[in-house]
């Protein structure tokens, strides 16, 4: 499945805004940071978390197409 | 209860109008403003940026867990985004309860909710002309990354 991935903070100075990640059927949020986390490869980036669909999913919750998927960086707001 | 993400100047006095009912006997204001440093460095302001939809709905569900625990419903939190000069407030809370402990409490408990959970982001500008993302656990991600790999 094709995925729009939203980033924010360091990750998108590091890779845009947003990016298009294929992971098989079934891929679980971990899948996808290991994958992304090969993208910034080289580059000083916060582990993030990651939410689905608005809320901050587990890591080993499975992602479903049409899911929208975004990475939090650690949060700094107050 | 009110929460709200707003790009203009913030109105702490406005706010405490706002949650004042008869019914209370206290009423408590937090207002969170750009410092001049942070980390030992000189700062000359601050961005802030939010994943819009998931603050919105995480600032939501921390003002209803707070009326839940501490038995009010007079909450109202709104946070600035953009760009915010020395001084400027980013974030106001207002409370108002019968009584004054649980006032407190729930002020408390809604500014450390906050920085824990919502989904929010300041990048700091600092007097040498550099900026860094920092977190709320007190990191500072260098704006050009290029040693470490990502985990």
């Amino acid at each position: 499945m094709r995925l729009n991935v939203l980033l924010f903070a360091s990750w998108s100075d590091a890779l845009g805004p947003q990016v298009v990640v294929d992971l098989p059927e079934g891929a679980r949020v971990a899948d996808l940071v290991t994958e992304l986390a090969g993208r910034a490869s080289g580059k000083v980036l916060p582990r993030p978390l990651v939410a689905v669909n608005h809320r901050y999913a587990r890591s080993d919750a499975v992602i479903a197409a049409g899911d929208e998927v975004a990475l939090i960086p650690p949060v700094a707001g107050g | 209860m009110r929460t709200a993400l707003v790009e203009h100047p913030l109105d702490p006095a406005a706010l405490l109008a706002e949650v004042e009912d008869q019914g209370s006997g206290a009423s408590t204001l937090f207002v969170g403003t750009v410092r001049r440093t942070n980390q030992g460095r000189e700062v000359t302001g601050i961005d802030y940026s939010a994943y819009a939809p998931m603050a919105e709905r995480e600032l939501a569900t921390i003002v209803a867990e707070a009326a839940a625990r501490f038995g009010t419903t007079h909450i109202v939190v709104e946070h600035r985004l953009g760009t915010l000069a020395l001084g400027e407030a980013s974030i106001v809370i207002a409370v108002s309860h019968a009584r004054r402990a649980p006032a407190m409490d729930a002020q408390r408990f809604l500014i450390e909710e906050i920085k824990q959970r919502v989904p929010i982001w300041k990048r700091e500008h600092y007097v040498d002309g550099e900026r860094a993302w920092t977190d709320n656990a007190g990191g500072a991600v260098p704006a050009a990354p290029d040693a470490l790999s990502a985990s």
